[in-house]
């Protein structure tokens, strides 16, 4: 009897990268990598070749040159001798401002749309449709243009605040005016603030400082009472009524140092042809804030009633079943369940908002695509470093929400049996 | 006698369902009345929509489609002595610059070829739309347009796109005629044979042809293109190119080779994660630093390509998102039934996948074609940047509502009409599942 000799060992042949699966992958990977790396390559060499032929290079050295042009809002101190840098770090920051506004609204205004559009009501129904197509097929640019129009256009001058004939009056008891070059209201203002002693070295403003450092230790403290609450009632079964605590501990201290630092509000006053003094909210602002937030809450709408829809039928027959009332099913029954299916597309739409707040250029709103992408890149006419920088920022926002969304995702998850 | 009391013998007469259940009544009853709070919320409502509308019309309904200039409005409006609140719309500004708001500055006697091209569009997209409805064999107009319409819009020479589609014939051929040998030979040596082919036309084709005879159309220049039109060029072709760059996309998504998959990724994310605006950034001032010295692509090529990579990002989701549908049984039929992986996509993933994600195709080319609006950003005359040239005149300066209703108008025909096609479609669709 013979034992079967084990099978001749195979030699790799070269034909095997080709027709061998088992090797055809790595044959394919490596030839697309020596494609990419060519393209980048050729792509480098072009834009080397090309600079050089202009004159340039690659430097981004100009950020910490003198920007010398004038940002009209400025959530951080800037002046005319700030740096590029410095204008971007403005230009973002109002970017995030408005992002952040936007999707606020955005979200306040699409939830009412999209449970109004599943109305019983006809006519409500029908009317929040004709919204939510209005705004969905007309482009985005077009309502800001629009938005801002209407602003400039049809609200008053500051003119005609003037006179004993004023035909527009200063609302809120004579506290804020809402006129053509912008919203007014009282300035928040401290009398014997930090920025006093400190003298703006900073650079930020340290009276906002302490008091968010302040509200954010309120807010703890205020969360560490409602554990203690929970322990003792899952302990004891009797609740300890916290309330008051809860509230008192983020609101007193906050009080206390406003009062300390002389908290008094400046009211905006009509001098000359225009108002002086207070907190000027620009028409640029309103109307891109007003316009994003209307498009981006018609997309919202949908989301959230496509979220409401999903909730399965028999689970509000079921929670009517139990005898709760109509409000207590949406609160505890609905929305819940809703949640999970409308917080993904929700997030994805504060993205978009967030991406589209960079149209802030039609209406003059100094975004960074306004400071970055705009006056720095012509003054300085660095276009490659600029446009690299300012996609850079966007992406760097992009992908921080984005991983933040898996990790909200990761949690929702449904853990199924 | 009997014992039962009563015994009805004849039926009896149907009775109408009172007035406040059945009919027009009882619709308003159960639909607009049906609570206090919904009769206050109904009537509060139609006081408003009445109010807005009693406006507008009062608005829109003013004589002006004559007037010259903008004062020339205001006097007629004034004329007609409404009292107080005498606002009108100044009609006279869309007779004198509606055409140029839909075709920027194409050369007049030429209209009929967007025209043309673009009605076009719609058999061409027939067979992929409707595929049921219409002949089979219009799927070859489909694939034909693709060179119809450059040609229609930019003029030149018909041997132009004959001789590009004889380039796809010739490397067919190749592909053809080297059967029998390795999938990897055949798809290199048709590329070779295509690639030889148009080198060879680029320079011969035209002048040798031209003997012979051509029908020549003439040039149109990019920078003539305008309005709506641009819009709408941009939107066609943009989509157009990336469904297919998107298909690959998806595919290299989803690929087991880790490089390429990465490559993709890599390509969507930054992509999907800058705005439009940055990437028209890259057209108008760096797409020329990046190729080699000396080329000059128009500016609205270069927007195009820009919005193309964009779309194509976008579409790749979407597909990947029809894959994802696609139950692991069909992919696993695929290779029992011993498909190679092209084989398998073309014959039976694709299919399916793609007619899942017909909706999210419509919805982004619906995004991609008002997105075409922030050209005017970088200088294009698209509508929007035609108001700003239109604003400049000194006979319409100062107009604002009337030029945006129209925009908005002509964008909202376009895209109303494509998602309410679209959610035909996911009726359709949901229907067949």
């Amino acid at each position: 009897m013979t034992t079967r000799a084990s099978p001749p060992r195979e030699r790799f042949r070269i034909s095997q990268l080709i027709y061998d699966t088992r090797y055809r992958s790595y044959t394919i990977q490596v030839f697309a990598l020596f494609m990419f790396a060519a393209f980048v390559g050729w792509l480098v060499n072009n834009t080397l070749q090309n600079l050089s032929n202009a004159g340039k290079d690659l430097d981004f050295g100009f950020l910490f040159s003198t920007a010398g042009y004038e940002i009209n809002q400025r959530l951080v101190s800037y002046g005319p001798d700030s740096s590029h840098l410095r204008a971007s770090i403005v230009g973002l920051l109002n970017t995030l401002l408005v992002a952040l506004l936007g999707c606020v609204m955005a979200t306040v205004i699409g939830t009412f749309v999209g449970i109004l559009r599943l109305s019983k009501n006809w006519l409500i129904a029908r009317l929040m449709g004709l919204y939510v197509e209005m705004f969905r097929n007309v482009p985005l640019l077009l309502w800001i243009l629009l938005t801002m129009a209407v602003l400039t256009e049809l609200l008053p001058s500051p003119r005609e605040f003037r006179g004993e004939s004023a035909t527009a009056s200063m609302m809120l008891n004579d506290t804020s005016a809402i006129t053509n070059r912008g919203v007014y209201v009282p300035l928040p203002q401290f009398s014997r603030g930090l920025d006093k002693a400190l003298d703006g070295s900073l650079g930020l403003n340290p009276n906002a400082l302490a008091i968010l450092f302040v509200l954010g230790a309120g807010l703890y403290v205020s969360q560490r009472i409602k554990l203690r609450a929970d322990r003792i009632q899952s302990k004891s079964g009797e609740r300890p009524v916290t309330w008051f605590w809860r509230t008192g501990v983020i609101v007193v201290p906050v009080l206390v140092l406003f009062f300390a630092f002389g908290f008094h509000l400046e009211y905006p006053e009509l001098k000359g042809f225009n108002f002086i003094g207070g907190l000027r909210f620009r028409n640029s602002l309103i109307a891109l804030w007003l316009a994003l937030s209307l498009y981006t809450a018609a997309f919202i709408g949908e989301v959230v009633r496509s979220g409401i829809m999903a909730v399965p039928k028999g689970q509000i027959e079921g929670a009517e079943a139990l005898g709760l009332r109509p409000a207590r099913i949406m609160r505890s029954v609905i929305l819940p369940q809703a949640l999970r299916v409308i917080i993904p597309p929700v997030i994805s739409q504060y993205l978009s908002l967030t991406k589209n707040t960079s149209l802030a250029i039609a209406v003059g709103y100094m975004d960074i695509t306004g400071t970055l992408g705009g006056i720095t890149m012509n003054q300085t006419g660095r276009e490659l470093e600029c446009v690299l920088l300012l996609m850079l920022v966007y992406l760097a926002i992009s992908l921080t929400v984005s991983a933040g969304m898996n990790v909200y995702n990761a949690r929702v998850n449904l853990v199924e049996r | 006698m009997s014992k039962v009391a009563y015994v009805r013998k004849e039926m009896l007469q149907v009775r109408k369902p009172p007035v406040s259940q059945a009919g027009f009544l009882g619709w308003l009853k159960k639909n607009l009345f049906y609570s206090i709070g919904s009769s206050l919320a109904t009537l509060l409502t139609v006081a408003v929509i009445g109010w807005l509308l009693y406006g507008l019309l009062k608005w829109l309904a003013v004589p002006t489609w004559a007037a010259q200039s903008l004062s020339d409005c205001r006097s007629i409006i004034a004329e007609l002595a409404r009292g107080e609140n005498n606002a009108g719309a100044c009609w006279g500004v869309i007779r004198d610059r509606g055409i140029q708001l839909t075709f920027g500055f194409y050369p007049p006697e030429h209209f009929w070829r967007p025209i043309l091209a673009f009605t076009f569009l719609l058999p061409a997209l027939a067979p992929i739309l409707f595929a049921e409805k219409v002949p089979g064999r219009l799927i070859w107009f489909s694939a034909l347009y693709p060179f119809l319409m450059p040609w229609l819009l930019w003029g030149g020479s018909v041997w132009v796109p004959l001789g590009v589609i004889a380039g796809f014939a010739v490397g067919y051929l190749g592909f053809r005629i080297s059967n029998g040998l390795n999938t990897l030979f055949r798809i290199a040596i048709c590329l070779i044979a295509a690639l030889a082919w148009w080198i060879y036309a680029k320079e011969h084709l035209d002048t040798v042809m031209s003997s012979v005879g051509t029908i020549d159309l003439t040039p149109v220049k990019s920078r003539n293109f305008g309005g709506f039109m641009l819009s709408l060029t941009i939107g066609v072709v943009a989509i157009g190119s990336s469904l297919p760059l998107g298909i690959l996309l998806a595919l290299g998504r989803q690929s087991d080779l880790v490089l390429i998959k990465v490559l993709c990724v890599g390509f969507i994310e930054i992509i999907r994660g800058v705005p439009l605006i940055t990437l028209l950034f890259v057209a108008s001032t760096l797409l020329n630093i990046f190729l080699p010295p000396g080329t000059e692509f128009d500016i609205i090529m270069r927007v195009i390509i820009m919005a193309t990579l964009f779309a194509s990002a976008y579409m790749a989701e979407v597909i990947r998102g029809g894959l994802a549908a696609l139950p692991r049984g069909q992919y696993e039929a695929a290779e029992a039934l011993g498909l190679d992986y092209w084989k398998a996509q073309r014959l039976i993933i694709m299919p399916q996948a793609l007619k899942v994600s017909i909706p999210g195709i419509v919805s982004t080319f619906i995004a991609l074609f008002k997105d075409t609006t922030l050209v005017s950003v970088i200088g294009l005359l698209d509508p929007l940047g035609l108001t700003t040239a239109i604003r400049a005149n000194q006979e319409w300066a100062g107009i604002v509502w009337e030029l945006y209703g129209f925009i908005a108008l002509l964008f909202m025909i376009v895209t109303f009409s494509m998602s309410r096609f679209s959610m035909y479609l996911e009726r359709k669709l949901h229907r067949d599942h």
